[in-house]
């Protein structure tokens, strides 16, 4: 009985696996490389397009704007359902810019929309966002408080 | 020319995330997390400034920059404020972005009917 049981198991994890997509290793590497680095590159001309209209802004005031134009464009790109194609071909180039960030907030709050606005929306919108404002929290508090008996 | 080093040091950011991805198969929350914590420990040890002046975009793009602001805002209000700016300054730093996102989120998600299921 156990011995047919680990069997079928046994299958079943073989058939798992089978079925598991298989990411092509080298392509994707190179697709998220362009995919990250033209995103970077665009934050750097929304960057300098600003200080350029505004020659007195302060660079960190710069950047929050910047951070502020690309998380609208990626947000708006989830809605019309282009940024999940281009997450398809790039992976983590399409995830770990600050863009990736506001895909998942807006991804996750259109995915359960149908379950309300309450529970759908504002409750689903940071089942992944949540972890990283959770963590990041904690981590800067710990830092400041190392920082202030240093 | 520093759009040269924008794209390379970006690109391997993101790389790298894409690196995690093949050999360890984790979502991408954690991928957002780990990058943050990077970003976090970067600038509580002081390299993150040293970086950003050669990446520039490159490496306050991708979510380390997120996290170095966090870590950058903690730093500077326990300066002003003591105690209470380890509180405040890393949400204060980065409270921008994340309104933002939530906003356009909440806007967008309004507008747009789910892709995903049709």
């Amino acid at each position: 009985m156990d011995n047919e049981l680990k069997k079928r198991n046994e299958a079943y994890n073989k058939y798992v696996k089978a079925k598991i997509p298989k990411t092509k290793a080298w392509p994707s590497l190179f697709n998220s490389f362009i995919v990250g680095g033209i995103i970077c590159c665009l934050g750097q001309g929304i960057n300098d397009l600003i200080l350029y209209w505004f020659p007195n802004m302060a660079q960190q005031t710069a950047w929050a704007y910047t951070l502020i134009v690309l998380i609208f464009l990626a947000s708006f790109l989830t809605g019309i359902g282009v940024y999940d194609k281009i997450g398809k071909f790039a992976g983590g180039g399409s995830i770990v810019p600050i863009t990736g960030f506001s895909n998942s907030i807006t991804s996750s709050a259109l995915e359960f929309k149908h379950e309300g606005i309450i529970y759908g929306i504002c409750v689903k919108m940071f089942t992944i966002a949540g972890p990283v404002i959770v963590t990041g929290v904690v981590a800067s508090i710990a830092v400041g408080i190392i920082y202030l008996f240093i | 020319m520093y759009y040269l080093w924008v794209f390379l040091i970006g690109g391997f950011i993101c790389m790298l995330g894409q690196v995690l991805i093949i050999y360890t198969n984790i979502t991408s929350a954690r991928i957002l997390v780990t990058f943050v914590i990077i970003g976090v420990l970067l600038q509580a040890f002081n390299i993150f400034d040293p970086i950003s002046s050669v990446a520039r975009a490159g490496i306050n793009v991708p979510i380390i920059g997120f996290g170095a602001s966090l870590a950058k805002g903690a730093m500077s209000a326990v300066k002003a404020k003591g105690l209470l700016g380890a509180f405040t300054g890393g949400l204060e730093a980065t409270a921008g972005g994340i309104a933002a996102a939530v906003v356009f989120a909440f806007i967008f998600s309004l507008i747009f009917k789910s892709k995903t299921k049709n």
